[in-house]
């Protein structure tokens, strides 16, 4: 049986495992053909910041994971108006393209869904 | 007696950058470093409060962690001075000790 499925990230990359896991999470529910829908809210807007560069730290940089996820048919990207906003970032400063919602949107979205990860 | 602080943790999500700048004395240093380089960046609502305690304070940021999460030099408030590994180690040196705001 397929499900609406809404991962909540809200949480910066590296600083936590987090974003990490929430990826491994993603590509399981794409394997079962579960209906996905990925939404980053609070720090979580930061794991589709563009340009990330771990050499230095030798952390692996996951973050091209975010382009492969259209080859896994998710492709439902959204993010928070607000999030944007407070971190002054655009939709041009992201790795992929993103849907913008407003918070009231964002209410919608996760009413929508029938099971929510949160990362 | 002089203070070398740091922070680890995003502004937006954990008080500890706003903890370190209630105890820290005028003179003493903020070092940004891992989540805590949030904090530096230019245009987000922390800016104001970040570029009014650096009347006082001496402000950094790590290099290597605003790197990885995707921000160089250009995306930080002007007159924080980024410094890579060994300039950490040269800071910890130059001050009289560490707090480490976790």
């Amino acid at each position: 049986m397929i499900k609406k499925c809404l991962y909540v990230n809200r949480r910066a990359p590296y600083g936590t495992s987090y974003a990490l896991e929430a990826i491994d999470a993603v590509l399981i529910g794409a394997a079962f053909d579960q209906d996905i829908s990925l939404l980053f809210i609070d720090d979580g807007l930061y794991q589709l910041k563009k340009d990330q560069d771990t050499t230095e730290v030798e952390i692996k940089n996951f973050s091209p994971a975010y382009r492969a996820f259209e080859m896994y048919d998710v492709e439902k990207i959204y993010v928070s108006e607000e999030a944007m906003a407070a971190r002054s970032l655009k939709k041009r400063d992201l790795v992929v393209d993103v849907e913008v919602l407003s918070d009231s949107k964002i209410k919608d979205l996760m009413d929508e869904h029938d099971v929510i990860f949160s990362f | 007696m002089s203070i070398l602080h740091t922070v680890n943790k995003s502004p937006f999500e954990k008080n500890n950058l706003e903890s370190c700048l209630r105890y820290a004395k005028p003179g003493s240093a903020v070092l940004l470093i891992e989540d805590g380089i949030y904090a530096a960046l230019v245009g987000t609502t922390f800016e104001k409060e970040v570029a009014a305690a650096m009347e006082e304070l001496n402000f950094y940021c790590l290099g290597p962690d605003m790197k990885a999460r995707g921000f160089s030099a250009g995306d930080k408030i002007e007159g924080i001075k980024m410094v890579d590994y060994a300039g950490f180690v040269d800071l910890t040196v130059e001050y009289d000790k560490v707090q480490a705001w976790l």
